[in-house]
């Protein structure tokens, strides 16, 4: 495994109201290429920042600080080198060509007077370089991959028509649309029910799979992460607290805070954290 | 005095209540320092500004004081813009505190009278109403407001509407206040805050189209008007333009700054309002 | 097409209701009028008491007020909208001679200051709190402040008397017999200072409200989830914040229709453009008390036109509404 992302005493402050709130303090990671970390965290542990500061879709009120440093291979798309405004970013990888992003809420990540087929589209056609008539081709195959019914018609409908489990399938489709090899999903089942929460979780884990991608998953959630990722990392309050192979912090936790997150997820049921088929299938 | 200062905080809400500031001064020093008619001959017709000192921006064509005029023009613009607003929605407010707070058929009827009231155009209203009745101060006044009132009505409305269902409407309800009193006592006051942010929108309207109405020969005859004063001006439009061209100027800036302190108090209630 | 044509169903029968209120406020207030038709006939012809009478019971004025109303709706069924009295022609001809004029500069202007406004709107609200938009936003807001016949104005002073570039007022160059393309030319030359005049003072609403809706679009959740795949920043500002800003100013358009029709009132006469809006002010000047309320009747039914069209293109443009189902 080669190292793709290494990210070095990042710290990230907001400006709200006039007061300075730090989001991120001092956060240290590696990720390689080609493997599964989630970040886990309660509301306000700075794990959507951190998301953002990577996809370098942080506000340009944020004050950065640190580094990020890509290790891109020679076939990613266009880098830029960018300074200053970011800390220090080199070899910075271009959105949608080599970073995907799904968000939580896919009623409002959808532009809702577009029809979702050319949302698609459009992605495709940006960076890849397509004509429409192809564009709309490719759209389509995304649609049957991540296992929209009917996915001729659902090209041409608009997004108050589809339910949410729906939306995100396309939100995700658009986001793999120009083959990135990044995937970060940001809470990306939260929103949704927890039938359909199971399936996205499926269907990314599949899609990562195929396309050999990194994915990082963000969530609150550390029994469903458990089950997609290799690594886990804990962050609270914009520290970072933990982090190691998934199933060592699920059976042996080092630190109190991720162990009261585990706890807050034994019930009566019991049921294991980790499937038995194993979280690397 | 805070409230003051939130208000003054951008630079469009200074500039604009220095403006009302200025014209209110202009139209309250009016009598005193142009004591007399305005409308009577103080000169010699069509003198150009600058020229006479005692007559510093010249004389119309009837060798009026332009500057004197303008200064009570300032009065008619400022009272008529104030009394056609309260007026506009004093309506507005009854209206739509009524209809919201009744509901079922009388809010039907009184809907439809809104829309009906807004299906015709304000100006051609105003227009009917003056030539009717003739022309005066009290009827340009209530030729405004007939138009005006719709709006506020509809803000009413639906603010009541959305009051009309919280605790302290139903806990009157309870120890048996008569649903008029509610209606007045209770729900009115509350409903009364988004109404008056639109007061400073009227209030420009009105003034614009008082003078369209005293340009086109209908304002109050034995009162100056920029308006008219712009109409006078058209007769010599080619030898002496200023004489139109300087009542249009005041009423831009006039009515520039109804709307940017209006914005402002806008600003600064929003601004109070996310800090809280 | 269904779900419009519903909308549209609905729309029509409210609207009838909201036009008989307006006839009968009309009624009531030819009621109000000092002095009625035969009165003001009088005026211009001459005449005795007796001829009085005999008008007043031909033209059917000594009955009572009730069945004046009755008589004057049922006449409107029949698109009768009675005598002018100060043209003695039957209003109904009189409005239709002047109502193209005024559709050509109302329709022109319209397009001027949507177009322009939206465009300008657009160029502001690409870049929030940029020089270009605070520049915008305050030089739209003195433009509204300008009183349309004062700009009329002072364009005719500008344009037609210092650089004699364009023609002071009318339509047409009188006594020209000019025909076709060349009437034509003539015609839009006349038009250029009186659309300006109309179109620019509400060119600067059309441009705050697409300032101030693409505002409101950037804060929306889907703009960074477009930014995040990647789209170029021209496609996020046209395809997807200008289009989901464009609906607020739709429905702009319908509201606007009724100022802008008072607004020509104003600039037909400042140009003496002979439309609705300068016949409604001869009306005025003739003590021509039917005529007006012809004017404003018909004013009230383009309105209602104008909205319904408006509302169709709303429903076409925002596939939200009318929407039921959602799929499974």
């Amino acid at each position: 495994m080669t190292g793709l992302l290494s990210i070095r005493d990042l710290t990230v402050r907001y400006r709200r109201d006039g007061v300075e709130v730090p989001a991120l303090r001092g956060v240290s990671l590696d990720v390689e290429a080609g493997e599964r970390l989630a970040i886990i965290g309660e509301s306000g542990s700075g794990k959507s920042t951190l998301a953002l500061a990577i996809a370098g879709l942080l506000a340009e009120s944020a004050k950065i600080g640190g580094r990020i440093e890509w290790f891109l291979p020679a076939s990613a798309g266009a880098t830029e080198r960018r300074s200053s405004a970011l800390g220090e970013i080199q070899q910075r990888p271009l959105l949608g060509r080599d970073i995907g992003v799904v968000f939580q809420d896919p009623s409002s990540s959808l532009d809702p007077v577009m029809q979702v087929g050319k949302q698609i589209a459009e992605v495709a056609r940006a960076h890849l370089n397509l004509t429409w008539a192809d564009a709309y081709a490719k759209a389509k195959t995304l649609l049957e991959r991540v296992r929209l019914p009917d996915p001729t018609s659902a090209l041409r409908a608009y997004p108050h028509q589809l339910s949410g489990g729906q939306k995100q399938r396309v939100a995700i489709a658009a986001a793999i649309a120009a083959g990135p090899g990044f995937l970060i999903a940001d809470e990306a089942t939260s929103a949704l029910d927890t039938i359909v929460q199971a399936e996205i979780v499926t269907l990314i884990r599949r899609l990562v799979t195929e396309d050999g991608m990194t994915l990082l998953f963000i969530s609150h959630d550390i029994a469903l992460a458990s089950t997609l990722a290799d690594r886990i990392a804990v962050l609270r309050h914009g520290e970072l607290v933990e982090i190691g192979e998934a199933r060592r912090i699920v059976e042996t936790p080092g630190h109190a805070y991720t162990r009261a997150l585990l706890d807050a997820h034994l019930g009566l049921d019991a049921k294991p954290l980790l499937d038995p088929q194993g979280a690397s299938a | 005095m805070s409230r003051l200062r939130r208000f003054l905080r951008t630079p469009e809400a200074i500039a604009g209540a220095i403006i009302l500031a200025s014209l209110v001064v202009m139209a309250l020093a009016a009598p005193l320092l142009f004591p007399g008619d305005p409308q009577a001959i103080a000169g010699p017709a069509l003198l150009p500004p600058f020229q006479d000192w005692s007559l510093p921006l010249g004389t119309d064509r009837l060798g009026r004081d332009v500057l004197a005029e303008l200064f009570h023009g300032a009065r008619t613009s400022l009272a008529v813009g104030l009394a056609a607003a309260a007026a506009a929605l004093l309506i507005g407010a009854l209206v739509g505190t009524l209809a919201g707070f009744a509901g079922g058929l009388v809010d039907e009827m009184l809907m439809r009278v809104t829309d009906a009231f807004q299906t015709v155009p304000s100006f051609l209203l105003a227009l009917a109403f003056v030539s009717i009745v003739g022309p005066s101060l009290g009827a340009v006044v209530a030729a405004i407001a007939l138009g005006a009132w719709t709006g506020p009505a509809r803000v009413a409305r639906a603010e009541v509407l959305s009051i009309r269902e919280r605790d302290y409407v139903a806990g009157a309800r309870v120890i048996g206040m008569h649903p008029l009193e509610i209606a007045l006592r209770e729900v009115l006051p509350n409903a009364l805050p988004p109404v008056l942010a639109l007061s400073s929108v009227i209030v420009a309207a009105a003034i614009l189209t008082e003078a369209a109405l005293s340009f086109l020969g209908l304002g109050d005859p034995n009162r100056v008007t920029w308006g008219g004063m712009i109409a006078e001006g058209r007769t010599v439009l080619r030898t002496a333009p200023y004489l139109s061209i300087v009542p249009g100027i005041a009423l831009v800036l006039t009515v520039l700054g109804v709307y940017l302190a209006g914005e402002g108090v806008v600003e600064s209630t929003a601004i109070r309002r996310s800090l809280s | 097409m269904t779900r419009a044509l519903a909308l549209l169903r609905r729309r029509l029968v409210g609207s009838v209701f909201v036009l008989l209120i307006v006839v009968i406020g009309g009624f009531l207030l030819l009621e109000a009028a000092p002095g009625d038709a035969v009165d003001a006939y009088v005026v211009s012809t001459g005449g005795d008491a007796g001829m009085i009478e005999l008008l007043r019971h031909r033209w059917g004025l000594d009955q009572s007020e009730l069945t004046r109303l009755a008589n004057y709706l049922w006449a409107l069924l029949h698109l009768d909208l009675g005598q002018s009295v100060s043209f003695s022609r039957p209003i109904r001809d009189v409005i239709l001679e002047r109502l193209p004029t005024t559709l050509m500069l109302m329709g022109s202007a319209t397009a001027l200051s949507f177009g322009l406004g939206s465009a300008l709107g657009i160029y502001a609200g690409a870049r929030p709190g940029s020089f270009r938009d605070r520049f915008l936003s305050i030089g739209s807001l003195a433009l509204y402040a300008v009183p349309g016949f004062w700009f009329g104005l002072v364009l005719i002073v500008f344009f037609a008397v210092d650089l004699r570039w364009l023609p002071i007022g009318g339509i047409e160059t009188i006594a020209s017999a000019k025909t076709g393309l060349a009437r034509a030319a003539d015609i839009a030359t006349h038009l250029v200072l009186p659309v300006s005049a109309l179109g620019f003072i509400y060119l600067a609403l059309y441009l705050r409200m697409m300032r101030a809706g693409m505002a409101e679009a950037w804060r929306q959740d889907f703009v960074l989830a477009a930014r995040a795949r990647g789209l170029p920043r021209g496609r996020i500002v046209l395809a997807h914040v200008a289009r989901n800003a464009l609906l607020s100013l739709v429905t702009m358009l319908g509201l606007q229709s009724a100022q802008m029709l008072g607004g020509s009132v104003v600039i037909e006469s400042v140009f003496a453009v002979p439309g609705l809006g300068r016949l409604a002010q001869e009306a005025v000047a003739g003590r021509d008390t039917p005529l007006l309320l012809g004017i404003i009747l018909v004013s009230a039914v383009f309105v209602i036109v104008i909205n319904l069209l408006v509302d169709l293109a709303y429903a076409l443009l925002d596939p939200r509404v009318g929407a039921g189902e959602v799929g499974a």
